[in-house]
């Protein structure tokens, strides 16, 4: 059997679809992993110890198991003991929480890397040690690893398609749906990767954007 | 209040790290627009003395008082981070590395204390970033950020910051040390102009000339201890103790 890319558009709508979802999954569980790592960093560092270990042990069960498995608890496992979650719910607290722990990672890093005169600076000036992290310190972390934060935000992008599993209608997903009825798994999967490159170079951009913007603050 | 107290108060400030004594009894007042300069050699516990007057540094044992307060109040921990945080609102500072926040512009570096400690509103945050930025001549660099500034125009943005809280008391910890010789000259400048406005202000610094020309008093610090205290004239025209002699003789040198 031949290829034959002219089975695609009849799905256009499908496959668009599928980009939005992706899209809109992807951005939901970035902004849960940027600010979820900004708070995991700061607990991590400066928390009280009763917070702090529990928060570890998350952070290692996130780090040391398979996503895969993880959203298979967060969307199957919860709703046996009557966390019913939606689907696309469960999906973005999966991949959410698994790369704010890698963010957390990042961020830690870079927070005990900033300049001790800064949280003198800041504490000179009357801010309470909480003002003086979220002001101060956090936002000049977050800067310093902002490229590596951007590869994990690609990196979220791609894993975006395991959430196809528990039928997030994603762009994976959808390319299936298409293959169901024609038959046709190398055009459409080849589609869907071609689309995941085209919202990869849009996510690129903005992220250049970004960092661009950061360039002359440090 | 009538009773007199002296403006600026240390009583029997003391402090160690583990076995070593970095300050041993050290007593010493200030009066308000007095300008205080604390030099001696590196070691001598100068900055240390400096750093706890703000509690950066905790004294071991002690007393630091501002205008009535005490600055190192003993209370429990949430009411002391309080009390801690609203005396250092009164208390300016001045690094050697200037400790500008590199991810704010000039303007915000000025306005963020006062934004967020006296909840100010924008405008009045930028009126007062220009006053401030105007009194150190640093206007024409509001909207730049630190990373495009010499190290004399970051000081003098520092200081700025320092003032737009309007402190009572300005602490200098070597504010000039780790600038070029040549940018020295412009925040001196500053610091004289705050002189001549009768701040209060306690300069640590390795430069006895300008300490002789803007200070009302000197104090020389050895090993944790005041060593000699007095007018300029005084301690560095005729130093009565020769351990005093032996510092500004070495500096002298090393000047030369």
């Amino acid at each position: 059997m031949g290829l034959d890319f002219s089975v695609i558009p009849p799905f256009y709508g499908t496959l668009a679809l599928g980009v939005l979802w992706t899209i809109a999954i992807t951005a939901a569980s970035a902004v849960l992993s940027f600010f979820g790592g900004i708070l995991l960093a700061v607990v991590a560092l400066y928390g009280p110890l009763v917070v702090r270990l529990p928060f570890r042990f998350v952070a290692w069960l996130f780090m040391g198991t398979p996503l895969l498995l993880q959203l298979f608890l967060i969307y199957f496992g919860l709703a046996q003991i009557g966390v019913d979650l939606p689907a696309f719910v469960a999906g973005v607290i999966g991949l959410g929480f698994h790369y704010a722990v890698y963010n957390s990672e990042l961020i830690q890093t870079a927070m005990v890397a900033v300049d001790k005169g800064q949280m003198e600076a800041a504490r000179t000036l009357g801010l309470s040690r909480r003002q003086a992290l979220m002001r101060v310190i956090v936002p000049q972390a977050v800067r310093d690893v902002l490229p590596p934060i951007g590869n994990n935000m690609i990196a979220l992008l791609k894993d975006s398609a395991l959430v196809s599993v528990i039928g997030v209608s994603e762009l994976t997903l959808s390319a299936q749906l298409a293959i169901g009825r024609t038959y046709r798994p190398f055009e459409f999967y080849a589609a869907a990767a071609v689309l995941y490159y085209v919202i990869n170079l849009g996510m690129e951009a903005v992220l250049r954007g970004f960092e661009k913007r950061n360039r002359l603050s440090r | 209040m009538t009773q007199t107290h002296p403006f600026v108060e240390i009583r029997h400030a003391q402090k160690s790290y583990g076995k070593l004594e970095v300050l041993k009894d050290i007593s010493l007042s200030v009066e308000r627009g007095q300008i205080v300069a604390i030099i001696g050699p590196s070691g001598s516990g100068k900055s240390t003395l400096l750093r706890a007057i703000n509690d950066l540094d905790p004294l071991t044992s002690g007393e630091v008082w501002l205008d009535g307060l005490q600055v190192n109040k003993s209370l429990p921990h949430r009411q002391y981070e309080n009390h801690i945080n609203e005396m250092r609102q009164q208390i300016g500072m001045v690094f050697q590395h200037f400790n500008l926040f590199p991810h704010l512009t000039v303007r915000e570096n000025v306005t963020m204390a006062p934004k967020l400690l006296k909840k100010i509103s924008d405008k009045e945050a930028d009126a007062l970033a220009e006053e401030q930025l105007d009194h150190v001549g640093m206007l024409e660099r509001i909207d730049y950020y630190p990373s495009q500034l010499s190290g004399g125009q970051k000081q003098r943005v520092a200081i700025a910051r320092a003032l737009a809280m309007k402190p009572k008391l300005m602490l200098f910890d070597e504010a000039t040390s780790a600038l070029d010789p040549e940018l020295v000259e412009e925040v001196n400048l500053v610091m004289k102009k705050l002189a001549e406005e009768h701040m209060t202000m306690i300069i640590v610094t390795h430069e006895m000339d300008f300490a002789a020309s803007v200070c009302d008093r000197v104090i020389f610090m050895d090993k944790g201890l005041v060593v000699e205290e007095g007018p300029p004239e005084l301690v560095f025209k005729n130093p009565t103790q020769e351990r005093t002699q032996v510092f500004l003789r070495k500096h002298l040198e090393g000047a030369k």
